[in-house]
């Protein structure tokens, strides 16, 4: 029995941003690091989970007949097939949203924390019933968000609420960063997203075409394509979470030659 | 406010600033009013107060005055900026004291 488990909301506010993407690649790397981990998909409107880590046809009980004790939760548990530290707790029915009160949220979790050591709770969009029940459950939050500046605010509404509620501590991952736009100072800048939502960046995430392929292939990058740039920045979020000291990727460093040395320049401070 | 070397440049050349400093100003004042829940008619309705109340002890150029909500660190500031007329000599312009009882000590001074 795992006695100080974290648990760890992956919100956003904004729907679309990588918490899903994040919340699969984060339970992989965690496993791998012995740790055992449960995803539990709290997307009950849109459930996507499942499908991200490849597991879609392995479902037989979902979190709703736990909490209506019709199986037990370890019947529930999808277990990856090569993580096997890894398990699922698959969203119900999207009816589920009418009648989920946040006690039941908290009731789910409890049975969880008795046996892992993580568990991430994959939230759903929008700062709903479906935001707060999850929020209930949850002691930390991990808030994903892209240099953009609808994500940014919404992230911002999302973190006031996290506040009010005591939820601590709140990190930011900042998801789909492109360095080439950054340099060119037509993106903003982590700088400028971390001091305008006052939060401590856990880390970065590289805009990636392997996503969307280990999305359709069902196997969160951290799995098979270690090397690619964006399964190394969640390989590095994974273990800055176990308390790694691991340093940031420069975006800048990402792109080199004499237009990155220029790039940078411009970049210089003045006032 | 930062200020880059390439938005300097860009400012040089009237060119457009490039769109990551226009991002960050728009957010923060978005965040600004989000956070602090308060509508632009209250603000307005603040604004117009406070510049009377300031009026009442000095002369301020009204159309300069301007009061806005600033957000640093998650914490919202109300911030006003009230420029104060000078006089000739470059003093500060006090008004006439305008209230009863002054009014009523200058005409018994007269009297006497
Ligand atoms: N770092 C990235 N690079 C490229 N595409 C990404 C990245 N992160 C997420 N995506 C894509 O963005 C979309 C939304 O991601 P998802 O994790 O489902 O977001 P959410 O759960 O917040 O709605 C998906 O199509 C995903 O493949
Ligand atoms: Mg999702």
């Amino acid at each position: 029995m795992a006695t100080d488990t974290r648990v760890i909301l992956i919100c956003s506010g904004k729907g679309g941003v990588g918490k899903t993407t994040l919340t699969a690649n984060l339970g992989i790397s965690l496993a791998r690091q012995g740790l055992t981990t449960a995803v539990l998909d709290a997307d009950f409107g849109l459930r996507n989970l499942d499908l991200l880590l490849g597991l879609e046809n392995r479902i037989v009980y979902t979190a709703q007949e736990v909490l209506e004790e019709e199986c037990r939760l370890d019947q529930a548990l999808v277990k990856h097939k090569q993580e096997s530290n890894l398990s699922l707790l698959p969203a119900g029915n999207p009816r589920m949203l009418d009648w989920l009160k946040p006690d039941d949220m908290k009731r789910i979790v409890d049975m969880l924390k008795e046996q892992f050591n993580y568990v991430l709770i994959d939230c759903p969009a929008g700062v709903e019933d479906g935001f707060k029940n999850a929020m209930a459950a949850s002691q930390e939050a991990i808030v994903v968000t892209n240099p953009e500046v609808s994500a940014v605010r919404d992230a911002d509404r999302v973190i006031g609420l996290l506040n009010t509620n005591s939820i601590k501590p709140v990190q930011l991952v900042l998801n789909r960063v492109r360095p080439k736009m950054m340099a060119n100072q037509e993106m903003l800048s982590i700088e400028d997203v971390t001091d305008i939502l006052a939060l401590p960046l856990l880390g970065l995430v590289l805009e990636d075409e392997q996503v969307i392929v280990s999305t359709n292939r069902g196997e969160p990058l951290t799995l098979n394509s270690v090397n690619s740039p964006a399964a190394k920045c969640y390989l590095n979020i994974a273990k800055r979470l176990q308390g790694e000291n691991i340093p940031l990727i420069d975006p800048l460093e990402e792109s080199s030659g004499f237009g990155a040395k220029f790039r940078r320049l411009m970049q210089t401070k003045i006032f | 406010m930062t200020m880059t070397l390439r938005d300097i440049i860009n400012k040089l050349l009237r060119r457009q600033p490039a769109s990551a400093s226009t991002a960050r100003e728009r957010l923060q004042l978005v965040l600004a009013h989000d956070r602090s829940d308060l509508s632009t008619e209250l603000l307005d309705q603040m604004r117009k107060e406070i510049l009377e109340v300031v009026a009442k002890y000095v002369e301020i150029d009204v159309d300069e005055g301007a009061v806005s909500l600033e957000t640093e660190d998650r914490m919202t500031a109300l911030v006003a900026n009230l420029p104060i007329k000078r006089t000739m000599t470059g003093q500060i312009q006090l008004k006439e004291p305008t209230n009863q009882s002054e009014e009523e000590t200058e005409s018994t001074d007269q009297k006497s």
